[in-house]
């Protein structure tokens, strides 16, 4: 059986610096992958090329068996891959129930997106109480659970996670892990990125530590949770 | 008559075009963040596709039957142009500094320009345009012209019209995301650049009925009018908060109050008495972009731009 992402020797440059220097990794059906690394180590921009806003310079990306080379951005989210980007990046002058019909755009079966929107509600309670509000009064954590949600509208069969919890109190952080937590018990398939190891790895099958543009470890999520090298790099410890 | 309702009524009909031209202005900034200094003139060409339709019409035709006609004529001849100039034009110099993209529209002002008075027949000089046959009114001491009719029915229908499509349609929510954040709204799977050649089109079509109305309102086209017209729209656009739809239509009219107001009476004040007169028109209207900039420069109805992040 194939896997469902295939990042084969994948190369990204802004103009002559390369940010990602031949990396390769699998994601299969059902499971959590996540990329851990200090800043700049090449994670969002591995994100960003897969879901189509930057062109890689060399390597290949098979999504669900099908290439994704020179697929602009907009189709790829047709193809089932959804990205919730870092920073949240949710639409501010729109409102909460907006944001998520965006989520949608690509739908058509109306029934079904309401039913979703309904379920975006239910995971994260407070866009429903706040659902005609703008966008941009929300806190950062609600923020960050509305750029979830909207990104589960589109029924991704892969969903990409950007450092869901970069800026985020410490509750809120939990918050957000449980719910990644929850979604990965219903089946969802996703490619997360964090800065916060202990908690992404403790939720993961599967982990890559990135380092200025390259995987220099890869292994089971507690493998690397109990590997002394990424103790000592990524989680404080002496 | 210079009486005070006539000079608002005045102010109102300029500044219902202003707002027309300044939509187009308004549109491509909010989604590109490009000044299309050519859209003045896409406002002229709209006005000569107009008039070449209502030439290619047998002779005494009625109005009523021409003016759609013309409409329709000058929307294509403005839309072709705007989309045209997006594709060949801006769009290579997407991600360029963003002098390029400004130069090249004041290049293709001065091409769009030179090519009408060159090459459409007889337009050296302002060529003379059909009249709507009725009026003018009398309402009590205001006179209002037939052209000054079609523009106070016209504009307000066109951003009624606008306004909802940009508020309740899918396309209109998408337009709405692109402004906001084009990257995100790519991962929405909305197909960015469709939307920016929509904005294009959009604003083709409403310098169309603005240069249809400049027609019928002054009686007659000329190949540079889209130069002072586009300016003072860009202005309107700036002073409403561009990249804001309502703040250009505010903007519109706040500006041809403003004008109409300052020609008519800035001479009554002592020591002013040469300042006046419509000679002086665009002074007051860029004294005012000045002011604005100056005291509010994100507009009347602009956010602050920290608020675009």
């Amino acid at each position: 059986m194939t896997a469902l992402l295939e990042v084969e020797d994948l190369r990204v440059a802004y103009g002559k610096i390369e940010a990602v220097k031949g990396i390769s990794f699998s994601v299969e059906a059902g499971q959590v992958v996540t990329l851990i690394g200090t800043n700049g180590a090449g994670k969002t921009t591995t994100l960003r090329t897969l879901s189509g806003l930057l062109k890689p310079v060399g390597g290949k990306i098979l999504f669900d068996g099908k290439p994704l080379s020179g697929v602009p951005a907009h189709k790829i989210v047709a193809l089932g891959l959804a990205h919730s980007p870092e920073g949240r990046h949710i639409f501010p002058r729109l409102s909460i129930a907006e944001n998520l019909q965006l989520g949608a755009f690509l739908r058509k079966d109306k029934d079904g997106i309401e039913q979703d929107i309904q379920r975006a509600y239910d995971l994260f309670p407070i866009l429903g109480e706040r659902r005609k509000q703008a966008a941009g009064t929300l806190s950062g954590g609600e923020q960050q659970m509305l750029a979830m949600g909207r990104a589960l509208m589109s029924r991704p069969k892969l969903l990409m996670l950007d450092e869901p919890s970069m800026g985020l109190s410490p509750i809120m952080m939990q918050k957000i892990m449980a719910t990644i937590a929850e979604l990965k018990s219903q089946g969802t398939t996703i490619l997360l990125v964090e800065q916060n190891a202990q908690a992404a790895l403790s939720l993961a099958d599967q982990g890559h530590v990135m380092e200025v543009g390259s995987i220099v470890l890869s292994g089971s999520g507690q493998d690397l949770l109990h590997d002394e090298s990424v103790r000592k790099a990524y989680l404080g410890e002496d | 008559m210079n009486t005070l309702p006539q000079q608002l009524a005045n102010g109102l009909f300029l500044g219902s075009m202003y707002g027309l031209i300044a939509i187009g202005y308004t549109m491509v900034y909010g989604i590109v963040q490009l000044i299309n200094f050519a859209h003045g003139e896409i406002f002229m060409t709209g006005g000569f596709g107009a008039l070449t339709v209502y030439l290619a019409l047998p002779d005494g035709i009625s109005m009523w039957i021409a003016l759609p006609a013309m409409l329709v004529g000058g929307a294509l001849v403005a839309v072709l142009i705007a989309v045209g100039a997006e594709r060949f034009a801006y769009r290579p110099l997407r991600g360029a500094p963003r002098l390029a993209p400004l130069i090249t529209a004041i290049g293709l002002s001065l091409a769009l320009q030179q090519l009408v008075f060159n090459l459409y027949p007889n337009a050296k000089a302002a060529r003379v345009f059909p009249q709507l046959p009725f009026g003018p009114y009398h309402l009590g001491s205001v006179t209002i012209q037939s052209g000054d009719i079609f523009l106070i029915i016209a504009a307000p229908l066109c951003m009624a019209v606008l306004a909802f499509f940009v508020r309740l349609s899918r396309t209109g929510r998408a337009m709405q995301a692109t402004a906001q954040d084009p990257d995100t709204a790519q991962l929405m799977g909305i197909d960015t650049n469709r939307i920016i050649v929509i904005a294009f089109a959009i604003g083709g079509l409403f310098a169309a009925v603005a240069g249809t109305a400049y027609g019928l309102k002054y009686g007659s086209v000329s190949y540079d009018m889209g130069f002072v017209a586009g300016l003072k729209a860009f202005t309107a656009a700036v002073l409403g908060g561009i990249g804001n739809i309502y703040g250009a239509m505010l903007g519109g009219l706040v500006l041809g109050l403003a004008e109409a107001m300052a020609t008519a009476y800035i001479a009554d004040i002592p020591g002013m008495q040469q300042l006046g007169g419509q000679g002086w028109a665009a002074v007051w209207a860029f004294v005012l972009l000045i002011l604005v900039l100056l005291f509010r420069p994100q507009g009347l109805l602009g956010e602050r731009v920290a608020d675009r992040a």
